[in-house]
């Protein structure tokens, strides 16, 4: 149900008399119509995140890389920061 | 498929498989919320690379699972005796209600169809104006924007036509749910990565801090999951428990604030009863009052006779986490998903389904 895919956005239009804007999308050569009436700021060639027919999402690009990075990151971050007892919220 | 075959990479699982091995010293159960996750964990065969300490138990996150038994029965009323279209996501047509499904409704001949978005309801109560059209509005947070969206559609189009039946259910106080349970062994959670997107993170800081247990927001796809479950290990093995983002690339501390206002304009928070688990003090949204004329529940009288839970089915417990869908008498034997007995063998997201699509011989 929370099924949500990333796909490029290839074209917008407008429909409704001008108020929602609806994009081709482009899911590895599949392309579907999404609103963007959530991401007032997509524009073409962005990444979007689609849910049912909704992009709900502008794909981070440098925020992607991270996951990518994380595991060279933990053993210098710790390096510099050993472990501390406790360092939750109460 | 760019931001997806990436994060799927088997030699960057087998590094993150290999720290997470490295930094488990003792047994942790973690709890994946989303049913798309738990997927994602079973099919990529995840659950049997991780040390055996980490038991990953599965959450309620399957919105088709919860669903009450007795919107299935209204639903399918709807379908034959007021001859409505009724629409919805493929996952609801072969829930089993109490007599029967909406595709064996559709097998009687009623007008049950299956749409990809809440939007293509509204296409079709305009191409139909002479019909009744109802969506079966199923959905966690993710799917509630598109859902409201479809409501304000119809009423910009001044349509007289079109109603959804709402079954919207919210994490956090199934979460909450699930750790004020006497028999909860969860220790920590992986948040639902596209609940997130819309709603943000600020609901989750007070989980943490009332219950001192970390919860991570993780995506989906194999190397999502694995990271995900390595932040809340280092998390466990310290000692400390923050809210953690995994999923940054899609998911701001903020959510979408254009979603948000959209399900403000059409839904308010209400109790609402989940399927297998009971009900739960303001953990869904129903229509607004004042967008009453869309809500299928007010729009159609039905009065039915109390909906009747198929006894062997033990989907309560499996949404709970306290058993796993192998543990139960009638897994892979009465229940398969040509023939389910309960939600999650049947969804694309259910539990029971995934541990029967990529079962082990000994399951």
């Amino acid at each position: 149900m929370c099924l949500a895919i990333p796909g490029k956005i290839e074209s917008i239009e407008h429909q409704y008399g001008g108020l929602v804007r609806m994009a081709k999308v482009v899911f590895g050569g599949i392309r579907k119509e999404a609103s963007l009436e959530m991401v007032p700021q997509a524009k073409a060639g962005d990444y979007v995140l689609v849910h049912v027919g909704v992009a709900i999402s502008i794909i981070d690009e440098e925020e992607a890389q991270k996951t990518f990075s994380y595991l060279e990151g933990i053993g210098e971050l710790e390096e510099l920061m050993p472990p501390k007892e406790h360092r939750g919220q109460d | 498929m760019k931001f997806l075959h990436e994060y799927r990479n088997p030699a960057l699982a087998q590094q993150y498989l290999e720290e997470i091995h490295k930094r488990t010293t003792q047994a942790w159960t973690l709890m994946e919320v989303c049913g798309g996750q738990t997927h994602g964990l079973v099919k990529n065969g995840i659950l049997s690379l991780l040390p055996d300490q980490i038991r990953m138990v599965h959450g309620p996150g399957c919105p088709v699972c919860v669903t009450p038994l007795h919107l299935i029965d209204k639903a399918v009323h709807l379908a034959l005796e007021k001859e409505v279209i009724l629409c919805s996501f493929g996952d609801m047509l072969r829930v089993p209600g109490s007599e029967k499904s909406l595709l064996e409704a559709k097998a009687e001949g009623a007008d049950v169809r299956i749409l990809y978005s809440p939007l293509e309801a509204v296409q079709l109560a305009e191409a139909h104006p002479h019909r009744q059209v109802v969506f079966f509005a199923v959905g966690f947070e993710t799917t509630a924007p598109a859902n409201a969206l479809s409501v304000l559609h119809a009423q910009r189009k001044g349509l007289k036509n079109y109603a959804i039946l709402a079954s919207q259910v919210l994490v956090p106080p199934a979460m909450e749910a699930v750790i004020q349970d006497p028999e909860n062994i969860i220790q920590a959670f992986l948040a639902a990565g596209h609940v997130c997107t819309v709603m943000g993170l600020s609901e989750y800081e007070p989980l943490v801090a009332r219950y001192k247990l970390p919860i991570v927001v993780s995506g989906f796809e194999p190397i999502d999951l694995l990271q995900g479950i390595l932040m809340t290990i280092q998390q466990l093995e310290k000692g400390i428990y923050q809210l953690e983002n995994q999923y940054s690339r899609v998911v701001k501390p903020e959510g979408n604030p254009e979603a948000q206002k959209v399900i403000e304009q059409v839904f308010e928070v209400s109790d609402r009863e989940w399927r297998g688990i009971g009900l739960i003090p303001k953990s869904g949204y129903a229509v607004r009052p004042e967008m009453a004329e869309f809500d299928a529940l007010q729009k159609f009288s039905v009065n039915l006779p109390p909906a009747r839970e198929c006894p062997d089915c033990i989907a309560g417990q499996v949404l709970k986490g306290l058993k796993k869908p192998h543990e139960c008498s009638q897994f892979a034997r009465q229940c398969t998903p040509v023939h389910p007995l309960g939600a999650p063998m049947v969804s694309s997201e259910g539990a029971c389904a995934a541990y029967y699509h990529f079962r082990k011989p000994n399951w």
